[in-house]
């Protein structure tokens, strides 16, 4: 599979008076199309600061971060704003919609974004929303749904755009347990199916056990990764996290 | 896309964006007002001043351009007539005396004594001119025909005070001119002699001696040269001074003064509005801190984010302006024509231009600082 997003040796820090804060502490891994990865670790580790800068929000302070071997070190900010338009799926913890436009028009906003917006794309969002259940939704607003349903839309509009890279931050915080794992199911499943480079930062390791790699960062650098299935399912089943370890069985 | 995102969120939020645009249109019915006010009252004062048929009108020197106090003698008058590039001279008296309405109705006008024929008699739209120079006969001005009812033909009873008696004299409306009011009153124009017997007078012996008039128009042969005309009148004239007619209106006692008060309003009116407006769009702006940044972070630009800002301003500026041409339009056809309202096409468009550009102006603080939100902040990242 073909390398998507790459970084080498990215670090972040911060001046803090006299002391020096390494948010991000040389970190290199590379994903590649269709596979999901999931970022952990506690707070402060760095997981969303290398989040933001995959993302291209926020510049490293050194090292390289490529993504479809574009450099986004080298861009200017509006270069930026249009590589995330263009390259980059986006869904946040909270706030991920447009509290005036549909389902449907903030899906289709991603190509509206680009300038991309036809009948075959309004279809197209049509049938996203209806495979993540939302098919009766399509006219609500953000307020008439509910806080999974919500997730499901920004996930559709993280994917409609045809993104390289899918990022999401911590997309089950505000979820119970059954939305949770059904959210975390159903955006895995696309990643695999729709060939993106995706990853998911969460600090609720049940999550996991949709990820083909788990990555856990501590004090700003990788400590770990963790590639083995069986040893994967380990983690999701020790998690810490109170609550079932395993989504419970669809009727 | 600006104006996609701009109309949806004013379409989804109509009920929100309607309310600034009602207070947009109460502020623009108030600056059209406060305008129409100061043009009625400016109107009410200058208007026959304005509209006289003289490029010049002579004062005597020491009545610091009062026509109350100022005097001219006939001997003024023909010497003015003598001074080169002079055309006519026509002298102009002006008192107050009440027409009398009915037992206990009187309206309080303007007489203004004019010479038949001459510079400052205005032009009879309907009936005829002044003919008579001691008849008792009059021109109505347009305003008090309409306070009045009086049609040419009517007759009319004034009431003039001549030492301690009121006396009553009974004039004819012979012709009714334009809207010619003086010192904010409804006017009547008679000959001067007629004029100088009937005027109010504080005693009888007021009334003997030489004929005088409180002011002289002249009209030039060439209306170009009023400023060498004007000082060849100063410098053989002895004691009188001359000015055109928008320094005389100028002077008219309380011109200045109201017209500095209602656009001192008028400028706190505009202050306020867009303190308004910018108040609205910044706790707008506010409230969308997240969303902002969202749409930033998911490759949004700053322009597109500004040009939206601004259409939204613009859109919901207009609908307030419109709203408030509307209400405006309800007021002026509600008011009767005794209140010194002027709607004018100028004063309206002066009001509107003013409001659109506060829009904007208002807003500007909140587009910057939607243009300053953070994503990573915005968002908690």
């Amino acid at each position: 599979m073909a390398t998507v997003l790459e970084t080498k040796s990215v670090n972040k820090t911060y001046e803090l008076g006299a002391s020096v804060i390494r948010a991000v502490d040389d970190v290199s891994v590379s994903i590649q199309a269709g596979e999901f990865v999931a970022l952990v670790g506690p707070s402060g580790s760095g997981k969303t600061t290398l989040l933001a800068m995959l993302a291209g929000l926020l510049s490293p302070s050194g090292g390289n971060i490529l993504i479809d071997g574009d450099d986004l070190g080298d861009m200017s900010d509006a270069q930026r704003t249009r590589f995330r338009r263009e390259k980059i799926g986006f869904t946040f913890q909270a706030n991920n919609l447009v509290s005036y436009l549909t389902a449907q028009e903030n899906v289709e906003l991603m190509l509206r974004l680009n300038g991309k917006l036809d009948r075959e794309g309004k279809l197209r969002a049509q049938e996203l929303l209806a495979r993540l259940g939302l098919g009766d939704r399509l006219k609500n607003l953000p307020r008439q749904l509910s806080g999974g349903q919500q997730q499901r839309v920004a996930i559709a509009r993280a994917l409609i755009h045809n993104p390289s890279v899918v990022l999401t931050d911590e997309p089950t915080a505000s979820l119970d347990t059954e939305r949770a794992f059904q959210v975390v199911e159903t955006f895995s499943a696309l990643i695999h199916e729709q060939k993106r480079a995706g990853i998911m930062v969460t600090h609720d390791l049940r999550m996991c056990q949709y990820a083909d790699r788990i990555i856990q960062m501590m004090d700003g650098e990788v400590v770990r990764i963790i590639e083995d299935k069986d040893e994967i399912y380990n983690v999701a089943r020790t998690s810490k996290v109170e609550g079932p370890k395993i989504p419970p069985e669809k009727p | 896309m600006p104006i996609y995102l701009a109309l949806k969120e004013l379409w989804r939020n109509k009920g929100r964006f309607f309310l600034i645009s009602l207070v947009i249109g109460l502020i623009t019915t108030l600056v059209i007002f406060v305008a129409a006010l100061s043009e009625g009252l400016g109107a009410g004062n200058r208007e026959y001043l304005e509209k006289l048929d003289g490029e010049l009108i002579v004062y005597n020197k020491n009545a610091d351009l009062l026509i109350g106090f100022s005097r001219l003698s006939r001997s003024k008058l023909a010497e003015i007539q003598r001074v080169p590039g002079v055309k006519k001279v026509g002298p102009i008296s002006f008192s107050s005396v009440s027409v009398i309405l009915g037992p206990d109705k009187r309206l309080n006008i303007s007489m203004i004594g004019v010479e038949p024929g001459q510079p400052g008699e205005p032009p009879a739209l309907e009936g005829r001119s002044l003919r008579s120079r001691s008849g008792r006969e009059a021109v109505i001005e347009r305003s008090l025909a309409l306070r009045t009812g009086l049609k040419v033909g009517d007759n009319f009873t004034i009431k003039s005070t001549q030492g301690t008696q009121d006396e009553f004299y009974t004039l004819k409306v012979i012709g009714i001119s334009d809207g010619r009011q003086y010192s904010l009153q409804p006017a009547a124009f008679v000959p001067l002699l007629t004029w100088d017997e009937i005027k109010p007078s504080p005693t009888i012996d007021d009334l003997k001696g030489e004929l005088t008039s409180n002011i002289i128009a002249v009209q030039l042969d060439n209306p170009d040269d009023f400023k060498v005309v004007k000082q060849l009148i100063e410098e053989q004239v002895a004691n009188v001074v001359a000015v055109d007619r928008v320094t005389a209106f100028q002077n008219t006692p309380g011109y200045s003064a109201q017209q500095s008060t209602l656009n001192t309003q008028g400028t706190f009116v505009l202050i306020i509005g867009t303190l308004v407006i910018g108040g609205f769009f910044q706790i707008q702006t506010l409230q969308k801190v997240p969303q902002t940044g969202m749409l930033k972070a998911i490759g949004t630009s700053n322009l597109t984010i500004a040009l939206a800002a601004i259409v939204q301003i613009i859109a919901v500026t207009t609908l307030g302006v419109l709203l408030g041409g509307v209400a405006t339009l309800a007021l002026k056809l509600s008011f009767p024509p005794t209140i010194p309202i002027v709607f004018t096409g100028n004063a309206a468009l002066g009001g509107i231009a003013a409001i659109m550009l506060i829009g904007p102006i208002g807003g500007i603080l909140s587009i910057r600082y939607a243009l300053k939100v953070e994503p990573l902040k915005a968002l908690g990242l």
